[in-house]
């Protein structure tokens, strides 16, 4: 962001915008269906459903991830596929144990 | 707006004080040094743990001579070991030589002191944040040591600090999770800086495929460091909570100690930890390796007076395994009862990575073949290397497939395969980075004669110790035993090979002393030479030895690849990396 | 000696050192928080029963948190925006407002711990509380962390504004990237605590 002029500010500040006011909603969307008390698997893809759109407006527009050039894109998608193996292999090891 | 280029980095020399010269500077030349000695140090202290418990093993229950009547009356009564001291210097042995020793060398120390000189940077991205890493880490060793003080003694769980025994353990335990929250803190610093200076400080003409080896095996080390430590630190909060807080991560309901049932609300997992902790430990075992590859590499190159064989293949190879290394942390964990699903998962991903294991270390051997050696001090230690690497790489096989891993988990075998790959491994090449890089650092080189004795003594020595451990290993000798398995039926027929290993082990410490001694007369008797006393091709011979503040009175450009050596029709033969020609 | 690319873009890589760099350590962060979400799905999904969150934990609180932090994130992002389009007054303004609100993130939190200890509630009752507390304060002190770099950048280290004002729209930039990372964690920690 080095040579950003004051036009191009001006068309983020207009996109910032929009995203707090889809920031907003979606967090009373996630409470509201979390005050329906759906089954467990269900609450929590719809939570997380929600949440990875939250987190991905944050990124894309707040942290300009739209806007970087390859190399950030790339590290990202080494950390997030070591994040899952690291989050999900644990627990799937464990489950695989048994008989 | 200030346009900061590369070009107006001059001969600036200016007078900063003691202080800021020495002790808190942010040149990355002086950190490197700095944390050379203190790690160096720091193997030495590791290394003297072990000696004392290696009395143990050869003589159990006879008191220590000399320092014995030392070790103070709650570890030592009468110069006698009691088990928990035992236990206190087997945890601190492997933390000790792991964290503050191989790691901070091979990275801190090396990575800080070559990398930017490789590379043509006049120093690292961000040199406060270096001089903040070197500190933090100074912080995280004092820690470790201030824990002997401490009642109860220091960390007594392993280096693995396996709950629930780490939760339970005496106040040393959480000594040692602040100690790692420093070390934790100064590898992410560092790592981060490293990677940055890799990235964007190259100078020009410097491409991706021109970077000398070494510094390809800094970038994926630090990848290492940054992605698989911040899980430990995790867990290490955890372990912290269930310490300090009362929680029950670590602890299953019902746990009984001392025949009580533990007050906690349970309902946690020992194995939990395990998974975390493995997570951060695999990708160390190759922090603690690459770097060594890399030095190995830059000497072999150099002596062989050729080309690495497959330059290519050495870099995809290093890639994919720091890839490969974060999928195959559970076969640490095959006796802990895993399912065969998961299981077979984690065997495959662990054969997979022998694969360009395997490949760095036949281009590495092939690198030899054809050349005209030049068997300099350094060369002896990378060409060591390549067999002791080997073994150890290959004793690991058996480790890696449940079957053979079950009998063998948690024997000798293990400690005699572990060892292979880290000391007459990797510190075998950092010994030859010691002697390599010793006369950039100086001006001045070390003493040939009193290297070969090093080298020789060492390499017998080092090979009595660990080779041993193998046959008491497939006996079935359990390891962290404070008698050596004296007290064991199956142990019997094995057992005197504890004294021979015991007399190897000090021997190797008299091995040291023409090392010590030639490192600290040469700084400044030394033969003096010139800035490229090797003559080698990579930048950090281009400039003078040691280097200014800022490494090049001019800009470098880069013209050719890392190792040109011998290149047909040329004058010389090498060519350097900014010889136009 | 200059260290090139503080302020600069190095054109082949496209960007300035401090953006890599903080980009490197958010990458850490996320296996951070990445190895306690795994801690989380172990033992939630290994344990015999699992409150949950809304039964325990106070949902308009938390609610009226995760605005409070979106807020501060929009104008976070604004007063990089001020900057970047040259208004040093809006950016104070700005991040003025995004540090209160950082405070007022940490006060709404300090009730909710104080509520539970009233209760006497605290991490060593269960395994739910034991890891709501450690997740929630490990990412309480990143936002104390966030506020420090942001009070600097009001104060002190607003002088480079004068001298190099590129080089410290950068440092803007990476503190806010920090800030959105802290935001990001919290969209994921609110559902998972308070809602699941």
């Amino acid at each position: 962001m080095s040579d950003s002029h004051p036009v191009d500010v001006r068309t983020h500040v207009k996109a910032y915008i929009i995203v707090f006011a889809a920031l907003l909603g979606l967090t009373a969307l996630t409470v509201s269906v979390a005050m329906l008390h759906l089954s467990t698997g269900e609450a929590v893809i719809i939570a997380l459903f929600i949440a990875s759109i939250k987190g991905s407006l944050v990124a894309c527009f707040f942290m300009h991830l739209l806007s970087e050039k390859r190399l950030i894109p790339i590290l990202l998608a080494f950390t997030v596929f070591f994040f899952f193996a690291l989050l999900l292999l644990p627990t799937a090891e464990v489950f695989s144990r048994g008989g | 707006m200030t346009q900061s280029t590369s070009v107006e980095h001059g001969s600036g020399h200016e007078s900063q004080g003691f202080w800021r010269t020495y002790l808190f500077s942010q040149d990355h030349k002086t950190i490197g040094i700095q944390y050379a000695i203190t790690s160096l140090l720091f193997l030495l202290f590791g290394f003297t743990l072990m000696m004392i418990m290696r009395w143990q093993l050869a003589y159990p229950g006879q008191p220590i001579p000399l320092i014995g009547k030392f070790l103070g009356e709650a570890n030592a009564p009468d110069g006698i070991m009691l088990p928990e001291f035992y236990n206190q210097l087997g945890a601190m042995h492997g933390t000790i030589m792991i964290f503050l020793g191989v790691v901070p060398l091979g990275v801190g120390a090396f990575g800080n002191f070559v990398m930017p000189l490789q590379i043509g940077a006049p120093d690292m991205a961000f040199p406060k944040l270096n001089m903040m890493s070197y500190w933090v880490y100074f912080a995280g060793g004092v820690t470790m040591l201030g824990s002997f003080l401490l009642p109860g003694g220091a960390a007594n769980s392993g280096w693995t600090s396996y709950p629930p025994l780490s939760d339970i353990a005496t106040i040393g335990q959480t000594a040692w999770l602040i100690g790692m929250f420093f070390l934790i803190t100064s590898s992410l610093l560092g790592s981060i800086n490293f990677i940055v200076t890799i990235v964007q400080l190259r100078a020009p003409g410097m491409t991706f495929m021109r970077l000398p080896f070494f510094v390809w095996a800094q970038l994926v080390t630090s990848f290492l460091l940054l992605l698989a430590f911040p899980p430990l630190e995790a867990a290490a909060c955890l372990q912290l909570m269930d310490r300090l807080a009362g929680t029950s991560f670590f602890l299953p309901s019902g746990l009984v100690v001392s025949g009580q049932v533990v007050q906690a609300s349970g309902g946690g997992s020992p194995l939990l930890w395990q998974h975390l902790f493995w997570f951060l430990a695999h990708p160390e075992v190759y922090v603690l390796i690459l770097p060594a590859m890399g030095i190995v590499a830059e000497i072999i190159a150099n002596n062989t007076r050729k080309p690495l064989w497959s330059y290519r293949s050495l870099v995809y190879s290093t890639l994919f395994l720091g890839f490969m290394s974060f999928i195959v942390w559970a076969h640490h964990m095959y006796i802990t009862g895993m399912g065969t699903t998961l299981g077979t998962f984690f065997q495959v991903t662990t054969m997979i990575i022998s694969i360009p294991s395997v490949v760095i270390l036949a281009v590495l051997i092939v690198s030899l073949w054809g050349g005209s050696i030049r068997f300099t001090t350094p060369m002896m230690f990378a060409c060591a290397f390549l067999p002791m690497f080997g073994i150890g790489g290959l004793t690991g096989l058996p480790l890696g497939l449940a079957p053979t891993d079950i009998p063998l988990h948690d024997t000798y075998y293990v400690i005699g395969h572990f060892h292979y790959i880290v000391a007459p491994g990797s510190i075998f090449a950092l010994f030859a980075g010691v002697y390599y890089w010793f006369p950039k650092a100086t001006g001045r080189r070390m003493n040939d004669t009193l290297g070969k004795i090093h080298f020789w003594g060492s390499l017998i020595c080092i090979n009595t110790i660990f080779m041993p451990m193998f046959i008491q290993g497939l006996a079935g000798v359990s390891r962290r035993l404070y008698d050596g398995g004296a007290q064991y039926a199956h142990a019997q027929g094995v057992l005197s090979l504890n004294l021979v290993m015991s007399v190897a082990a000090w021997s190797l410490a008299i091995f040291q002393i023409p090392f010590i001694i030639n490192f600290f007369v040469s700084i400044r008797k030394g033969k003096k030479v010139g800035d490229n006393p090797w003559d080698a091709t990579t930048l950090e011979w281009a400039t003078s030895s040691p280097p200014p503040h800022g490494n090049f009175i001019r800009p470098v450009e880069v013209y050719r690849g890392p190792h040109e050596y011998s290149v047909p029709g040329a004058a010389r033969d090498f060519l350097p990396q900014n010889d136009p020609a | 000696m200059n260290i090139p690319y503080t302020s600069e873009v190095r054109p082949d890589t496209g960007v300035y050192n401090a953006k890599l760099g903080i980009w490197l350590f958010l990458a850490s962060e996320v296996m951070l928080f990445g190895g306690l979400f795994s801690a989380y799905i172990f033992l939630r999904t290994g344990a015999a029963t699992w409150p949950h969150g809304w039964e325990i934990l106070n949902i308009p609180l938390a609610t009226t948190n995760t605005v409070v932090l979106i807020s501060s994130s929009v104008t976070m992002v604004m007063a990089w925006a001020s900057l970047a389009g040259g208004n040093f007054a809006r950016f104070r303004r700005f991040l003025g407002t995004t540090v209160a609100l950082g405070v007022a993130f940490l006060a709404i939190k300090g009730m909710e711990y104080g509520m539970k200890f009233e209760h006497g509630l605290f991490p060593a009752t269960n395994t739910f509380l034991a890891i709501y507390f450690t997740l929630t304060g490990l990412h309480g002190l990143h936002v104390i962390g966030g506020m420090i770099v942001n009070v600097y950048l009001l104060g002190p280290g607003s002088k480079m504004w004068r001298k190099d004002p590129q080089r410290f729209t950068n440092r803007v930039e990476v503190a806010g990237l920090y800030w959105h990372f802290v935001d990001l964690v919290w969209i994921f920690l609110f559902p998972v605590l308070y809602l699941l």
